[in-house]
């Protein structure tokens, strides 16, 4: 008897809303039976006319209620009764199946570990670089990469504004196994911070230094006006060359690709817009979410990439 | 427009104003779904500006067609059917003319505030709570002219119409006021009253019930009197009226949870959500025979009468919404059918077949007589009309069905892996062509209004002035 009743409900609420439900349900059944057949006959149409209510001209038949559909509705009384029964509804009963929401999610959850893990653990000792080589086992991580990553990165891991390209050599926290591995199970959080308050005319002059660095300056004079300005402030991140720091998730400024970039925006305007207001891209850990055997087959795709690229 | 035909004894202002409005909201509301389904087709329509987003924009949709559009056909016919029937004028003219013109008020700032973005983020209760409040107040004097009226009839039978526009008058108030409470914090900014699962339950116990009452019973209240009327036929039984109007009044308070299945809702609560949705079948059904077969032996008059038909046609999809409502209340068909277009489709058999058609067949049926004419300007334009709609209809749901069960499928078809075969924008670019198709069926909806627009128009410029005599109390 004790385990057809849950604890999730006072015993006072339990009942009430027992009592409610029966009550509820055995009302519309009553008004039902009650109203089931008239006693009037019906005249010469076949209708049978009502006391003779009249309303702007309308009058009412009093007609019985149609067979079929006072055995539909009893039908669908006996369901919700019998689904009732068997399933919580009624207060702290939990039902004769004993079925719960989240039982069923235990349930199934632990099915699908139990059939695909084995499909994963069979790499996991495979190290990275030769797992980037098996072609079935890149077929697999390619789905997860689908499923957890192309949301952010692309189908194509193209990466966009804010988001890493993860098909070219530039790394920012570092393109070998145990860096992609590091990067997916802890995170990244890449933090550059704001510089309004060097004032509009300083953050144009290095704009056009950061812009030099990769060929791109507008206007040389600003852009050698910037440079001792970089060199004291940025370099401790972004490197005396500003080839960037993996350590620190610092970009390269100087190989002009960029990290940000709105469509439609201008390389200049992205810098602009960085030195503003600072910059702060997250990458969610991963472990905790897909497991540590999805983790390290889709570093060995990220790895398989890295390898595909035609500067390789 | 000549409103030089007045009635001897009710009060026709308020009712034409309402109707006039409905047609009005009805071109708003439709053409904003209309942008709507366009901006899921190209979404450069957003027009990358904050006020213009598809965010924005849809809950001025909903709020426009139910509450500006429904609503004011509700206002229009409610005050028209409760003079006819009870043969008295509305109890107070000032009294009913505030409900206008403060109703009006309330939809105007809606319009301003949802494209601002100023919303208490519950559906179909978005609006902030200084809008609440003076929306509070109409209503109150709402149910006093409406039952006021009710009460000072000169006929002893209180007509079936009445009750429910009655209760969808007395549910509506309690339903806003409660879901509604919330703590202000700024003029355009306040907290929730409720937390949690108990939030999200108040507000689909409000949400279910605002279809319910509002775009169920009040409409059915429609129904009662429009369809005998224009059938020319008595209602088919007193006795199904009585028993389907109490067990949907009973049984509806009940379904709300079947929006929040596989939620964090106690387990107890969605399962008695989903067996009082299977039970709502049959009461839902009890007022869609009532209205089929009040129509036996007047089966003829579709043939030459196209406001019979969107009266008719609109109790189809009435009684096909309801089937399909219990259906996905179930949960197994949940699971596949929540989060996809296949809700969407569902609401608008509802929205497009059940409310707007029932709105526009009355509307058919009232405006002349408003005017005082015997008919609209055209006959033919509202076959032109009903055609438009009811074509506009099908593509609607039928291209939403189709949306809705390719994503439900598509979106748990898994490898042998156990990875999801299909990544989430590959289920949205398979929803194309369906958006397509939706889009031209609401085209189809949107060209229908202006042509009831332009028949609306003709029919109230040239009044044939005509007293009718009162109808002597049976
Ligand atoms: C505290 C370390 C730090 C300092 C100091 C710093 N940066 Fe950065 N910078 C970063 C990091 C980390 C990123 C990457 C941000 C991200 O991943 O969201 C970055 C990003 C950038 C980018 C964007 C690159 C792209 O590909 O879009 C530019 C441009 C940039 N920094 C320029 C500068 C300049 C110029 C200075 C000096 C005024 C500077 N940074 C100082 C850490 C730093
Ligand atoms: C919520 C969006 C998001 C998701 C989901 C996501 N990432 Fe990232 N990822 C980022 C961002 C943003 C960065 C850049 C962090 C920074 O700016 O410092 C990043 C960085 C990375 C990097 C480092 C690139 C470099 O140049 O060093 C790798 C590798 C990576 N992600 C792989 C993945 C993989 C594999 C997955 C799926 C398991 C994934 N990401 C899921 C947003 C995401
Ligand atoms: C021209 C006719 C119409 C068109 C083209 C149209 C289009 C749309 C679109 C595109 C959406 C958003 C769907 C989504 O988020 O994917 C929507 C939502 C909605 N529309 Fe309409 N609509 C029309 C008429 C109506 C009418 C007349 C009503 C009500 C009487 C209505 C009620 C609703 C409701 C309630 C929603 C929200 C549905 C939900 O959240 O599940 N619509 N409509
Ligand atoms: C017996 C009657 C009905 C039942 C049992 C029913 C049941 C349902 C169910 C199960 C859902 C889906 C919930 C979800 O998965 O999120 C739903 C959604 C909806 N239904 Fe019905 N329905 C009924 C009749 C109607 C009618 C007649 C209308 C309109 C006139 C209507 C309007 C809506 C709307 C607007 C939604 C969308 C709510 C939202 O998510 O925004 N329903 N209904």
């Amino acid at each position: 008897m004790s385990t057809l009743w849950g604890n999730d409900l006072s015993g006072f609420w339990s009942a009430w809303i027992i009592i409610i439900t029966l009550g509820s349900i055995g009302l519309a059944f009553w008004l039902l039976y009650a109203n089931r057949r008239t006693d009037k006959v019906p005249d010469s149409d076949g209708n049978v006319d009502t006391t003779g209510h009249m309303a702007d001209g309308i009058a009412e038949y009093d007609n019985p209620l149609p067979r079929w559909w006072f055995l539909l509705y009893i039908g669908t009384v006996i369901f919700a009764l019998c689904y009732l029964a068997l399933y919580p509804g009624l207060g702290n009963f939990t039902g004769l199946l004993g079925w719960s929401q989240e039982a069923q999610w235990e349930k199934e959850v632990t099915e699908a570990d139990a059939r695909f893990t084995p499909i994963f653990e069979q790499y996991q000792a495979v190290p990275i670089p030769e797992l980037a080589e098996d072609a079935e086992a890149m077929q697999v991580a390619e789905r997860i990469f689908l499923n957890n990553c192309a949301i952010c990165h692309g189908s194509n891991a193209r990466g966009g504004n804010g988001f890493p390209d993860l098909t070219d050599e530039d790394w920012l926290y570092g393109g070998t196994p145990e860096a992609i591995t590091h990067t997916l199970e802890k995170g990244r959080s890449g933090t550059m911070p704001a510089w309004q308050q060097l004032g509009e005319d300083n953050i144009e002059n290095i704009t056009q230094f950061v812009l030099s660095m990769s060929g791109n300056a507008e206007d040389p004079q600003r852009a050698a006006a910037g440079e001792t300005m970089f060199t004291s402030m940025c370099t401790a991140c972004h490197g005396p060359q500003g080839t960037g720091n993996q350590a620190l998730g610092a970009p390269n400024l100087a190989d002009d690709i960029w990290l940000y970039q709105a469509p439609g925006q201008s390389v200049a305007d992205s810098v602009r817009e960085t030195l503003r207001n600072g910059r702060n891209g997250q990458m969610p850990a991963q472990a905790e979410w897909i497991g540590e055997e999805r983790v390290h087959l889709v570093a060995a795709y990220v790895y398989h990439l890295g390898q595909q690229h035609p500067d390789k | 427009m000549s409103t030089a035909f007045e009635h001897p004894t009710y009060n026709y202002k308020v009712v034409r104003q309402f109707a006039i409005m409905t047609v009005v909201w009805g071109i708003v509301g439709m053409s904003m779904g209309l942008v709507l389904a366009g901006q899921l087709v190209w979404p450069e329509l957003n027009l990358g500006l904050p006020w213009t987003s598809f965010g924005r924009l849809r809950p001025l949709h909903t709020n426009l067609v139910i509450f500006a559009f429904g609503g004011s056909a509700l206002f229009a016919t409610s005050y028209y059917v409760v003079q006819r029937t009870c043969q008295v004028r509305l109890v107070s003219d000032r009294l009913a003319a505030f409900t206008f013109w403060g109703y009006q008020a309330v939809l105007v700032s809606a319009v301003i505030t949802l494209p601002m973005g100023l919303t208490e983020v519950k559906e179909y209760a978005e609006l902030e709570w200084p809008i609440d409040i003076v929306l509070a107040v109409v209503w109150v004097v709402y149910a006093i002219v409406f039952l006021g009226t009710i009460k000072v009839r000169r006929t002893s039978h209180i007509y079936v119409a009445n009750w429910f526009f009655a209760a969808f008058i007395l549910t509506i108030a309690v339903l806003h006021i409660v879901n509604s409470a919330a703590l202000p914090v700024t003029a355009g900014y306040s907290i929730s009253a409720y937390a949690g699962a108990v939030d999200a339950m108040v507000q689909w116990w409000y949400g279910h019930n605002a279809v319910g009452f509002f775009l169920t019973a009040g409409f059915l209240g429609m129904m009662y009197y429009f369809v005998p009327k224009q059938a020319e036929r008595p209602v088919y039984s007193y006795r199904l009226s009585i028993v389907h109007f109490w067990s949907l009044i009973m049984i509806y308070m009940w379904a709300g949870p079947h929006h929040l299945h596989y939620t964090a809702l106690p387990n107890w609560a969605q399962s008695l959500g989903m067996a009082m949705s299977i039970i709502l079948l049959a009461p839902s059904w009890g007022g869609m025979i009532n209205g089929m077969m009040t129509l036996s032996g007047a089966w003829h008059k579709l043939r030459t009468d196209p406001t019979l038909r969107f009266l008719v046609v609109a109790l189809s999809f009435y009684g096909m919404s309801t089937f399909e409502g219990p259906m996905m209340a179930v949960k197994t068909v949940n699971a596949l059918s929540h989060y996809t277009d296949w809700t969407i489709g569902h609401v608008h058999a509802g929205a497009l077949g059940w409310v707007a058609m029932i709105t526009i067949g009355s509307l058919y049926h009232m405006v002349p007589r408003l005017f005082g004419r015997t008919e609209m300007y055209s006959v033919k334009l509202i076959a032109v009309h009903f055609w438009l709609s009811t074509v506009g209809t099908v593509l609607y749901i039928a291209a939403m069905w189709v949306n809705g069960i390719l994503q439900g499928l598509m979106w748990r078809a898994i490898n042998p892996d156990g990875t999801l075969m299909y990544t989430f924008i590959e289920s949205i670019e398979a929803s194309g062509p369906g958006y397509l198709v939706r889009m031209i069926g609401g085209l189809f909806w949107v060209i229908g209004m202006w042509v009831m627009a332009a028949n609306v128009f003709m029919t109230a410029r040239r009044p044939a002035p005509r007293h009718e005599p009162m109808p002597q109390p049976a």
